[in-house]
């Protein structure tokens, strides 16, 4: 009966998301033709700045650290086979396909995602909603749209930037402990590296933005409760948001890896 | 169900007009059967005590909550059967001050203030700033337009939120609580401003408040909420002269009367022991 009410439950938070993205979509795609009302320019600029620019510091230091730690870890089990010069390829592929997407996923949902989450909630226990609704201001309009424009713009470039960041860790180990210098490095990278696995992340990197702000949104909109309301959705923001990215990576390395096999 | 193209005969005077409102959270019951007309260009105070369904009743209006039965009346047009389109129509020409104002704080005063405007006109910037200029000057608070809500007090935050319910030059404003937790002289600042904006402007005020100095300084009709009823209604002075004790407990603030202080439930014995009575050694 629990399993059946956590099913439930499921379903329906993943149906209040679905709804809040078809809004979005609605905002985005058919008001400004249909009421010529475009999503706030100067607010996107804003959160470009906030969730992009202000998150590539933590950003590149967490990618740096998880390429040299791929580099060791792969080279300890490729020295036994004697193919050191298959490390670069390792880091490069694991970074562009899977680790960078992911990682950066998981920082700006914990960075950008709680932000959210917190401040729509404050607004939310403040009556500032409220206010825009009696307004006659939308508030998916004014404050998802911006967010979910800039999130889309800025996830692709903040991981590609990620992505060298986290190779050049491999090569800075490939270059003091594995005897590769950074051209050899650089080139073995680039001959394993293909078309496919950086276009596999950037398709990834649109869903992973997508997901992070209509979990964030909708956890901040919908909070009830006061102070502790606003601590337990954002709890539940970044907690909700990484399991729905880990879920939808999973999904997508079973799509590219069956449709590789069909290829 | 009554489509919004049908209209009721309400008095020529009533903008709004609330025919046998009801609503439940739950099994409790807020409000049950709520008739009241709110003349134009008058100020309608609604008074009662703390959880008798004042705020349920304001968000009626300003449409943050449905009722479960009855229907209001804003000039005729019954609300509960407005679609999203006139919904919006319907908050342009209204106003709301909130009880801690709820300015957004991430703008500036100024920026709060002219947001609908930049929202729904198609005003220059120039023009925008004269109206942010006018409006502030009418809650007299010009100058301060680029502070940040945070840097204001209490007072001042409730002042922006008028010139914000106003800056649309709406017909009709809502105030929750306008002058609680406000020094005596600043809740006679905030009546003065409610009384001259109806007399200057003519428009409509409901003013939801439990503060009985300033409802009898700016009242032209009110009415008192008690457990989701309205027990009293008419101008100030036959509310004053009213003879249901409620009523003259309430507007008289005394302890002792019909309206319990004490809301506890169960036995407190019970409560404190786990039996009726405490046994004696």
């Amino acid at each position: 009966m629990n399993l059946w009410r956590s099913i439930t439950a499921l379903f329906e938070y993943l149906l209040c998301l679905f709804r809040l993205g078809l809004q979005c979509l609605y905002w985005i795609a058919i008001a400004p033709f249909e009421k010529g009302r475009r999503p706030s320019y100067r607010s996107t600029v804003h959160h470009l700045v906030f969730a992009g620019v202000n998150s590539l510091p933590i950003l590149f230091l967490i990618l740096l650290l998880v390429g040299m730690i791929l580099a060791y870890n792969s080279a300890y089990q490729l020295k036994k086979l004697g193919i050191m010069s298959l490390v670069p390829g390792l880091v490069g592929v694991a970074m562009t396909r899977e680790i960078g997407p992911l990682l950066t996923a998981i920082v700006i949902s914990a960075r950008v995602g709680a932000s959210y989450t917190a401040e729509l909630g404050t607004m939310r226990v403040s009556e500032e909603i409220l206010a825009l609704d009696t307004l006659a201001i939308n508030p998916v309009r004014f404050l998802v749209v911006p967010r979910l424009i800039a999130m889309v713009i800025l996830f692709p470039l903040v991981m590609t930037c990620a992505n060298c960041v986290g190779m050049l860790g491999g090569m800075l180990v490939g270059w003091l402990n594995l005897g590769l210098s950074p051209e050899v490095y650089y080139q073995y990278t680039f001959d394993n590296l293909v078309q496919r696995d950086l276009t596999v992340g950037l398709i990834k990197s649109f869903f992973f933005a997508v997901i992070i702000i209509l979990v964030s949104c909708h956890e901040g909109l919908a909070v009830i409760g006061g102070a502790e309301g606003v601590g337990r959705a954002t709890t539940r923001s970044v907690v909700n948001s990484i399991v729905l990215v880990i879920t939808a990576n999973l999904f997508f390395a079973a799509f590219f890896f069956l449709q590789e096999q069909w290829i | 169900m009554i489509s919004t193209d049908q209209t009721v005969d309400s008095p020529p005077s009533a903008l709004l007009r609330l025919k046998g409102v009801c609503k439940n959270f739950g099994t409790r019951k807020i409000l049950s059967g709520i008739t009241l007309d709110i003349p134009a260009g008058k100020v309608t105070v609604i008074m009662g005590s703390s959880g008798h369904g004042k705020s349920t009743l304001l968000k009626l209006l300003i449409g943050a909550l449905q009722p479960d039965e009855g229907e209001i009346y804003f000039e005729g047009q019954n609300l509960c059967a407005f679609t999203a389109e006139q919904w919006d129509a319907y908050r342009l020409r209204f106003g709301m001050v909130f009880q801690s104002g709820a300015l957004l704080n991430s703008l500036t005063v100024g920026e709060n203030i002219a947001l609908p405007l930049r929202e729904h006109s198609r005003l220059s910037e120039s023009i925008i700033e004269k109206i942010i200029k006018i409006k502030l000057e009418l809650v007299g608070l010009r100058g301060f337009e680029d502070l940040m809500p945070d840097e204001l007090s209490g007072g001042m935050r409730k002042r922006v939120g008028i010139a914000r319910a106003i800056v649309m030059d709406p017909q009709l404003v809502f105030y929750d609580e306008p002058t609680s937790g406000l020094d005596p002289v600043t809740s006679a600042v905030i009546d003065n401003l409610i009384q001259s904006l109806t007399e200057k402007l003519g428009i409509t005020s409901v003013v939801i408040t439990h503060d009985m100095k300033s409802a009898f300084t700016i009242a032209h009709q009110m009415a008192m909420l008690y457990e989701g009823k309205i027990i009293a209604h008419g101008t100030p002075a036959e509310v004053r002269k009213c003879d249901d004790p409620r009523v003259q407990q309430f507007i008289n603030g005394l302890p002792d009367g019909p309206i319990p202080m004490n809301r506890s439930k169960g036995s407190y014995l019970e409560d404190l022991f786990g039996m009726d009575e405490p046994k004696m050694i």
